[in-house]
This record gives C-alpha cells, sequence and structure tokens, in this order.
C-alpha cells in the first residue's frame, strides 16, 4: 500500500511536469500554429539563470524560484521576439526550422559560454524532502509540483476567461484577423502567448532543479519530446487537451515503471510509445482534440 | 472622412482592385456595389489593412496607408467582415466585450452590451452561450453590435444580408439605417443593391476591379446600370 501510494503521487509529479510543459507548447500553438521545440531551451535558460546568480551569491530558495520564472518568461518573449517574430508570416515548416534552429544554437551556447557537463545547482535542494502525509511516506517535492502544477493551471484558466487579453487569446487561437479587427495588437496577443508559455516552464524548471540539483545544455530537449507527445494524446493545440495528456503520459510511464519486472525496465519507453499509439488509432484526433470544429457559419 | 487614392490589391498576378479612388464624408452612407468577384471585399481588407494594397488610403485626412489593422481601428475605424466571423468558441458576451476592447471605460461598455441585447432581444437571451451555436442571421446581429462595441466613427459592412431570409435582411438594414441617424459615417459592401439603396446616398459600383459608376443613390436606381451589374 505504501509502494502504492509513493508510485501514485509519483505519477502526479511526472504528469504535472509534463502537464505545464505541454500546456506551454499548446498555448503557442494554439495561436501560432508554431511548435516551438525550444521550448526546452527555455527551461534550461532558466537554470542556468539560477545557475549563475548562485555562482554570485545567491542563497535564497524562493528567491531563486521567483528568478526562474521571471528568467524562463523572459527568454521565452524574447526568442519570439529576436527568432519567432520575422517568421510569423512564413509556412509553418519554416517557423518549425526555426525553433529546431534556436534549440540546437541555445544547447551549443551553454555548453560553450558554460560547460558541456552536468553543473551543480544545490540552492534549491531543500525542497526535497520526506513528508508523512496520514500514515504515509512521500516526497514533499512530488506534492509541491503537483500543486504548483494545479494552481498555474487554474490561475491561467482564470486569465483565459476573465481578462481582455486572454479572451482575445482564445479567440486568435480560431480567428486571428477578426482579433486585429478588434483594434486588439498582435504582438501584444503573441507575446503574452510566450510569456505564459514561458512561466509555465518556469515553474517547470523550478522542480527539475530542485530535483535533479545540476542543470546540463540538453536538460531541457528530452523533455520537450515528452511534452510534444503529450500533445499529441490530449488533441494537438487544445490546452485542456495538453494538461490532461501529460498527466496520462506520467501515470503510463510510472504505471509500467511499477508494472514491469526489474530486468525488463528498459523496454518502459517501448511499451509508453506502443500505448501512445493504441490511443491514436482509437481517436487519431487525440482525446480532446476535435475532428470538426463547429465553425461560424461562413458562406 | 475617408478618402481612397489610385487603391491597388494585388493577389499574385491577379489584380482584384486597379486603382480605385473612392471617398466618404463625414456622415454619409455609401454603398460600394458590383458582381462576384469585383473586387468590393478586396476593397474592404485593404481599407482596415488585413489586406496589403498599393495607393493610398486617408483617414480624417491623415495617411493611413502605413499603419497596422490594430491602430487603424483605434482611430475610429471599424469593420463588420464578410462572413461575420463571430467568434465561434467565445460566448456571446464574450465576443461584445472583445469588440469594447479599445475601451477602458467599464460602465460605458456594459451599458453598450445591455443596448444591443435590448435591441437583438436574442443576443441577451443566448448571451452565455457560444456564438457558434447562434442561427446565420443572429450571427450576423451579433458581428454588426460588436463592431460598434468600439463607439466607431466610421464603420465598414461587408454583405450583412449574405445568406439571410429577406425579412431578417429588411431588419438588419433598418438597423444600418437608423446608425445613419447617430451621426456614424457608413459604408456598406452589398449584393443586394434594393435594401443598400434605401438608405445610401451615394453608390459607388465596381465591376472587375474598377470603377464603372459613382453617383448618388438616385440616380443609380433609375440607371440601366442597375441591370447591367446588379441583376436587379
Ligand atoms: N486571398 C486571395 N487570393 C487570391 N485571389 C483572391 C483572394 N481574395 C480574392 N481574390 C480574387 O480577387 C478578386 C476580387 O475578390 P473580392 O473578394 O474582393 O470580390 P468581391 O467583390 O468581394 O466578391 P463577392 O461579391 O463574391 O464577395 C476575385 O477574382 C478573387 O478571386
Ligand atoms: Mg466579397
Amino acid at each position: 500500500m505504501e509502494y502504492f501510494v509513493q508510485q501514485f503521487v509519483n505519477a502526479l509529479a511526472f504528469g504535472s511536469e509534463y502537464a505545464l510543459v505541454a500546456l506551454g507548447l499548446a498555448v503557442v500553438f494554439s495561436i501560432m500554429g508554431l511548435v516551438n521545440f525550444a521550448h526546452g531551451e527555455v527551461i534550461a535558460s532558466a537554470c542556468y539563470c539560477v545557475f549563475l546568480a548562485v555562482a554570485v551569491g545567491l542563497s535564497q530558495p524562493w528567491l531563486a524560484i521567483l528568478l526562474a520564472l521571471a528568467a524562463a518568461g523572459a527568454a521565452s518573449v524574447l526568442l519570439e521576439r529576436v527568432a519567432f517574430r520575422p517568421v510569423r508570416n512564413a509556412p509553418t515548416t519554416t517557423g518549425l526550422l526555426t525553433a529546431f534552429g534556436v534549440s540546437i544554437i541555445l544547447q551549443n551556447l551553454f555548453q560553450l559560454l558554460i560547460s558541456p557537463r552536468p553543473q551543480a545547482v544545490p540552492v534549491l535542494n531543500g525542497l526535497n524532502a520526506t513528508w508523512h502525509v496520514g500514515g504515509f511516506t512521500v516526497s514533499s517535492l512530488q506534492v509541491m509540483e503537483f500543486l504548483a502544477a494545479a494552481l498555474s493551471i487554474g490561475a491561467l484558466v482564470l486569465f483565459l476567461n476573465r481578462s481582455t487579453l486572454g479572451i482575445a487569446m482564445r479567440a486568435a487561437a480560431r480567428d486571428f484577423s477578426t482579433v486585429r479587427l478588434m483594434g486588439i495588437r498582435a504582438n501584444r496577443v503573441i507575446a503574452m502567448a510566450f510569456a505564459i508559455s514561458g512561466v509555465l516552464a518556469g515553474v517547470a524548471a523550478v522542480f527539475i532543479l530542485a530535483r535533479r540539483g545540476s542543470v546540463s545544455p540538453d536538460m531541457g530537449f528530452g523533455l520537450v519530446m515528452k511534452a510534444f507527445v503529450a500533445c499529441v494524446i490530449g488533441g494537438f493545440g487544445s490546452l485542456s487537451g495538453a494538461a490532461v495528456g501529460g498527466m496520462l503520459l506520467g501515470f503510463i510511464e510510472v504505471g509500467l515503471l511499477v508494472a514491469l519486472p526489474q530486468e525488463h525496465g528498459g523496454l518502459k519507453e517501448a511499451l509508453t510509445y506502443v500505448i501512445v499509439i493504441a490511443i491514436l488509432v482509437y481517436r487519431p484526433e487525440g482525446l480532446l482534440g476535435s475532428r470538426q470544429e463547429l465553425g461560424d457559419k461562413e458562406i | 472622412m475617408l478618402q481612397l487614392e489610385g487603391l491597388t490589391v494585388s493577389y499574385g498576378a491577379v489584380q482584384a482592385v486597379r486603382g480605385l479612388d473612392l471617398s466618404v464624408a463625414k456622415g454619409e452612407f455609401v454603398a460600394l456595389l458590383g458582381p462576384n468577384g469585383a473586387g468590393k471585399s478586396s476593397t474592404i481588407g485593404a481599407i482596415t489593412g488585413l489586406v496589403p494594397s498599393k495607393g493610398r488610403v486617408i483617414l480624417d485626412g491623415k495617411d493611413i496607408t502605413r499603419l497596422p489593422t490594430e491602430a487603424r481601428i483605434v482611430r475610429g475605424l471599424t469593420a463588420c467582415p464578410e462572413g461575420r466571423h463571430v467568434f465561434a468558441n467565445l460566448t456571446v458576451a464574450e465576443n461584445l466585450r472583445l469588440g469594447a476592447a479599445t475601451r477602458s471605460d467599464k460602465a460605458g461598455v456594459a451599458a453598450d452590451i445591455d443596448r444591443y441585447c435590448t435591441l437583438f432581444p436574442v443576443l441577451g437571451e443566448r448571451i452565455a452561450q457560444a456564438a457558434g451555436t447562434l442561427s446565420g442571421g443572429e450571427q450576423q446581429m451579433l458581428a454588426i453590435s460588436r463592431a460598434l462595441m468600439s463607439r466607431p466613427r466610421m464603420l465598414l459592412l461587408d454583405e450583412p444580408s449574405l445568406g439571410l431570409a429577406p425579412m431578417i435582411v429588411a431588419r438588419i438594414f433598418d438597423f444600418i439605417g437608423s446608425l445613419k441617424a447617430d451621426g456614424l459615417t457608413v459604408l456598406v459592401v452589398e449584393q443586394n443593391a434594393a435594401q443598400a439603396l434605401r438608405f445610401a446616398d451615394r453608390a459607388y459600383v465596381l465591376g472587375t476591379g474598377q470603377l464603372r459608376y459613382s453617383g448618388t443613390a438616385a440616380e443609380l436606381a433609375g440607371s440601366d446600370l442597375m441591370s447591367m451589374y446588379l441583376g436587379a
């Protein structure tokens, strides 16, 4: 029972992390039609910022957390301004190639300017403790990660439903030109999408740092691939789909980890994709993606 | 209020509008007529800036040709595009709220939402419903209300009667006509020339991207252009 509860919390934590990163991809994709494969480097940038700040004397964990959130938001907005804005009206494949290019350039920059090897960042290690909840022992980090993800998603939902800019973002996901006809600046909507995407990545970055206690140039890339898969499972472009897909992916992975005997643990990745493919055969448009849009009765 | 000088719109090799000169005075109601593919929507697109064009677009004596769409709307222009383009996934209330995105007077915005819900009771009844579930005519009412939520000085309307029953068309035009009394300047594109000319002061007729006729609505109504170009 203890083991089961621990693994359940483990799955929640992994699912939360995938959901946060997948949401970041989906927010940008829904508006721009761009799969931002450089999203992982936004996470890495935030972690390297914390690494550098620690090197010059930062020791407060809460300051490190704020810094990670701010740095990720800023890095994401900066990428849009420098790399994606010039190709905004180019074909989708151009955007995709740009994103991959940016990702590679940033990874190389981290290698050249800092180090190709992992660097220790112990500032958030204190978050990682053991909690006793109702007779069970669980990892504090995992519980906090789930709560932080739930809080972030709640805040995002509130923003998208209450604020004018949030409503405009939902509208822009369907009909960008008409949003501009309302006098809403396209650049503002897109910058906001990247800022939100970046801050969500920052939340993920905090927990990655706390868990690993180190940074490395390629730390974000693999995660973004997983998040991409989560988006596909959930239905690409759907925000709720990204969150659900991320959570589901976490449960599939941890479920397999529990179910597979130790000596076959290496099959986890392969079986994960078998399950993903099975889901997509059953629902090609993803769990929450809609095959058919409601449309606005254009003639 | 609005002047177009030598407006040219091209899509690749296709020239949809060729050197169009047009003007709309303050408070005037002008109809832009012409057969399918004449370049009417392209002209509206060039005025809002959503469609790239050559030539000059002048609003209140200022050249706005280089301004992006958003900046033109802030200057008092608004458009109700062809095909309505309501935000299908947003509620009626959210659609209206976005129409007022350039305004900061919250109380005024709420009052205007009430006003259009009274004017078109169906909008009030469906205020929390997704706009995509409204009927075509109801969506048109929403699209026009949404365009007016910005309290514009000039309204561009592209085919408000598209796909609507004659009775609804008449109702919508009655409403558009009533806007003239409020001092709103209107440029309306229509296939339904008879309806448009009920309220228009002047009319322009386009044919394959070129100006075929311009004059008062009364002159046009009596001329054989009506049958030549407009099938009415
Ligand atoms: N995006 C586009 N790409 C290429 N050609 C276009 C595009 N939009 C319009 N055209 C062409 O430009 C010409 C004018 O089109 P426009 O939509 O302005 O006509 P219209 O007068 O509004 O017609 P309708 O009454 O049918 O709406 C047409 O020949 C059309 O095929
Ligand atoms: Mg048209």
